[in-house]
């Protein structure tokens, strides 16, 4: 039982010595991305044009973090399922209200 | 009497008890910053004054980017004192976890500066409705970076005993403070374009 | 198993998730009652309005007489307290915590800890609200939904209460990830998905739905308190007049940011309180039809849809705030569509009760009583949620009417149901069923003495929430006699409970002693489980599962009745 335990954790140990590399490739691609999305701020862009920018490489960084950092890339289904569900809620919360008030203001 | 599956995973579902348990804990987070975040579109729709045009212009930019490499810099160590732990090293996840908890402490610092700047110049929550959220938001986000202080502080001294009884139990813990942890720094990763940069 | 624990360690601070019930179901229950005697004493001042209030009249000042502020503090308090203090702590907290783990085979909650701490954030939110109470100014007066901009300018008990609401929130989010890791993890060998009993399943559902809804109720409730604390403007709208003066705050908020993230919450809420009432209903139906549940599956996919659907259909309590017609359109379709599972769900226990030989106890009693009462409360929603009759029912007393169809002979019934089904199993002893019935019949007249009198007041557009009970309208002239009728129907309600009071104590004292299945029930917490289940691990032997949870009446059974726990021979 002990020997079987070790033999696994070696084997884990083993799969991630291989994901450093991955950590530190993701850690450079974040701190570039900070750089541009700071960088972008400067340019003068129209306020929709910048704000399409700034969300995508802020999603980006966000899935990033997100799929590697806390393996969500290869976590079990049951934990990806809820977290479907609660960026769909997410997604409710954060625009109904807005479009609640789009309407209110056309009609 | 022990309860099943909190160290090992349950075979049908590949989880153990606290793994599930921390998901759940972030899920609500996503909740309640997808609550804040709505008060920020629904204000800045409304917004009469102009105050979210204006307000990032009396922000220190460098500073946050600062703080954001900090913040990104500590998710790196924080991996890496799980992995650590994973190769068997405690020396060197006893090196990550601090690494983490002294960047975690200099982003608190560099925050203090913005903060006083701004009460130095007379920028109060009450000033206008985009200083109301930027300080909530920001507020409430320092406070989930001091209670994971807490939590990884407690990791790094008295709660590493476990290490030497169970390690695996004591493996399982860090990599959920690390989900927690990559977690604040997600949020933060949102908050710095939509309070500085738009 | 620690022998010999301390007092307080095995009473006060448990991790045992049975103590930790027993303890929510206590709380709940007397917090149920300050509730209610809430009412009572609003109801005086309905009935007669501005006489001396009788007995307790001392304790509200010189004259004796309901003031409109203390009336407005009762009101909000009353419903704060039956809500998140009384019913879902009663429905999750006591039934969901003590029968989760008993019912799906595990030896506790995941996680025994945090079961603990929930308990204590759920009492300490408990005191804070009741301290509101002494302050100056009285508790909160804003109603139990405090829309701002009152909320935000009235007296200190608004801060009391929200800070109160930030700690039943933790109280609540903590239980939900505990209720769902358990019911996941901690299934026995053989509890698949569609082997779980009904009632554990609708605790599972209510679980995500406190878990996914109350954080933006959460950050609301921050939000305010920033505006109360710190003069932010977040729901404060520009040039707000208080008093013939303009407030000095920034402004540029919005009220109906609030009401957004607020009802957010408070629809899913609704489905909190409803979801384990179905659930217990199912079990008792079940057991004293001797017959399995009709319909489990659709039961247990319409509560998923119903769990899913109430987040997208809160605006439906928004209609008279402008809202545009696209949007309205909108919520008023989801509204139709989430009507369809709860008549599924409903239609299912109903057909349960077709040719079954059904045992009339007062468990059962208080079961079949929450069929009807909850038919009047949900078909009476249906003109709420389309905007047309909104517009005319909207803050009426019809609408305090519909709401609590829903809630008080609802779920509160099939509550009271739960306690006279699981009584046995918590102490070992049966509740008195002469003292049963009698507190059936009598609360079952007089809550309807109570409630179906508001819909006619309510068609005739009195509105909530007024003191004097509409008096000072024409309108309301025709049917102000009502509040007398409803007055004294609430008090003799009131009365009505003494017999169950009276039932508790009896039977704990001298009750009549039973064995560990006297229903001859199929499902674990029954079948596998001495009464009360042993403390720290629950059975004897971990029970392993063989079959459905409502294997009843099977043909060629020995017994009319097969346990989860039974091994069948011929496989």
């Amino acid at each position: 039982m002990d020997n079987l335990k070790i033999r696994r954790g070696n084997d884990a140990a083993a799969a991630v010595k291989k994901h450093v590399r991955t950590y530190i490739t993701v850690f450079a691609a974040l701190a570039v991305l900070t750089v541009v999305t700071v960088a972008a701020s400067y340019l003068g862009l129209s306020s929709g044009e910048a704000f399409f920018l700034a969300l995508t490489i802020a999603s980006i960084k966000g899935t990033l973090v997100a799929g590697f950092f806390m393996h969500l890339f290869t976590e079990k289904t049951a934990i990806i399922a809820i977290l479907g569900i609660t960026v769909f809620l997410f997604m409710i919360v954060l625009f109904f209200p807005f479009l609640a008030a789009v309407d209110q203001a056309l009609s | 009497m022990d309860i099943p599956y909190n160290i090992d995973e349950r075979p049908d579902t590949g989880m153990y008890n606290a793994k599930l348990g921390v998901w759940l804990f972030l899920a609500s987070e996503v909740m309640l910053f997808g609550g804040l975040f709505s008060a920020y579109v629904f204000l800045r729709m409304g917004d009469v004054t102009n105050s979210f045009a204006a307000g990032p212009a009396e922000l220190n930019i460098p500073l946050a980017t600062l703080n954001t490499l900090v913040l990104i810099t500590s998710s790196v160590t924080m991996v890496m004192s799980w992995v650590s732990l994973k190769m068997q090293d405690f020396k060197k996840f006893k090196y990550y976890l601090s690494s983490t908890l002294f960047l975690a402490a200099l982003f608190l610092v560099i925050k203090y500066f913005e903060y006083s700047a701004k009460f130095q110049h007379g920028i109060f929550p009450s000033t206008n409705t985009y200083f109301a959220i930027y300080f909530t938001l920001t507020g409430l986000h320092m406070l989930h970076i001091i209670g994971g202080m807490a939590v990884l502080f407690y990791f790094l001294f008295p709660g590493s005993r476990l290490w030497l009884k169970a390690p695996e139990h004591f493996t399982n813990r860090i990599e959920i403070a690390g989900l927690y942890w990559h977690f604040v720094d997600l949020v933060w990763i949102f908050l710095f374009p939509i309070l500085y940069l738009l | 198993m620690p022998q010999g624990e301390k007092f307080w360690r095995k009473y006060i601070f448990s991790t045992d998730h049975k103590i930790i019930g027993i303890q929510y179901g206590l709380t709940a229950l007397s917090f149920l009652l300050f509730g209610f005697v809430l009412m009572m004493i609003m109801r005086w001042q309905l009935a007669y309005p501005e006489t001396p209030v009788p007995l307790i009249g001392f304790l509200l000042g010189e004259g004796g007489m309901l003031l409109p502020e203390v009336y407005n503090s009762l009101g909000a308090m009353h419903g704060t307290i039956m809500i998140f203090l009384g019913v879902v702590p009663l429905a999750v907290g006591a039934f969901g915590n003590y029968f989760i783990p008993l019912q799906i085979g595990a030896p506790d909650m995941a996680f025994p800890k945090l079961n603990m701490s929930s308990y204590w954030f759920y009492f300490a939110g408990g005191v804070v609200m009741i301290l509101g109470f002494f302050l100056p100014g009285g508790a909160a007066n804003s109603g139990w939904t405090s829309y701002p901009p009152l909320a935000n300018i009235a007296t200190m008990g608004q801060t009391v209460w929200l800070l109160g609401m930030v700690l039943l929130i933790t109280s609540s989010l903590l239980g939900a990830i505990n209720t769902i890791t358990t019911i996941v993890q901690l299934r026995t060998k053989g509890m698949s998905w569609m082997r779980m009993p009904i009632f554990t399943w609708t605790q599972l559902i209510t679980a995500f739905l406190l878990l996914l809804a109350f954080p933006p109720l959460e950050a609301a409730g921050v939000l305010q308190l920033m505006d109360r604390l710190l003069d932010t403007s977040f729901f404060m709208p520009s040039g707000l007049v208080v008093s013939g003066e303009v407030l000095k705050i920034s402004g540029g908020g919005s009220p109906l940011l609030w009401q957004h993230l607020f009802w957010f919450l408070a629809h899913p809420e609704v489905y909190v309180l409803i979801l384990p009432a179905m659930g217990i209903v199912g079990e008792i139906l079940a057991n004293n039809t001797r017959k399995p549940l009709w319909g489990y599956k659709s039961i247990v996919y319409s509560s998923i849809f119903l769990g899913f659907m109430s987040f997208i259909v809160w605006a439906h309590h928004m209609f008279l705030t402008g809202m545009g017609t696209a949007i309205s359109t909108f919520f008023q379709t989801t509204t139709m569509i989430i009507s369809i599972p709860s008549v599924v769900i409903l239609t299912s226990l109903v057909i349960s009760l077709w040719g079954g030989s059904i045992r009339f106890n007062s468990a059962m009693l208080f079961a079949l009583g929450f069929l009807p009462m909850f038919a009047i409360g949900g078909l009476t929603g249906l003109p709420l949620g389309l905007a047309a009759s909104d517009i005319h029912l909207h803050d009426t007393y019809y609408v305090i009417g519909h709401f609590h169809y829903v809630v008080a002979p609802g779920t509160i019934f099939a509550l009271f149901a739960g306690v006279y089904y699981w009584f046995p199993k918590i102490t070992g002893k049966k509740l008195n069923e002469k003292l049963g019935k009698m507190h059936f019949w009598l609360s079952m007249l007089f809550i309807n003495g109570v409630f179906m009198p508001m819909f006619i007041q309510g068609l005739a557009g009195i509105s909530r929430r007024l003191w004097d009970g509409g008096a000072i309208y024409a309108h309301a002239s025709g049917t102000l006699w009502l509040n007398e009728v409803m007055s004294i129907s609430a008090w003799m309600l009131g009365l009505a409970q003494i017999p169950f009071i009276i039932n508790l104590i009896i039977t704990l004292r001298n009750g009549e002693k039973v064995d560990s299945n006297p229903w001859n029930a199929t499902t674990l917490e029954w079948a596998a489980a001495p009464s009360p289940p042993l403390p720290h691990g629950n059975f004897e032997i971990i029970p392993e599962v063989y079959r459905g949870p409502y294997e009843y009446s099977v043909p060629g059974a020995e017994l009319d009745y097969t346990p989860q726990s039974k091994k069948s021979e011929n496989r």
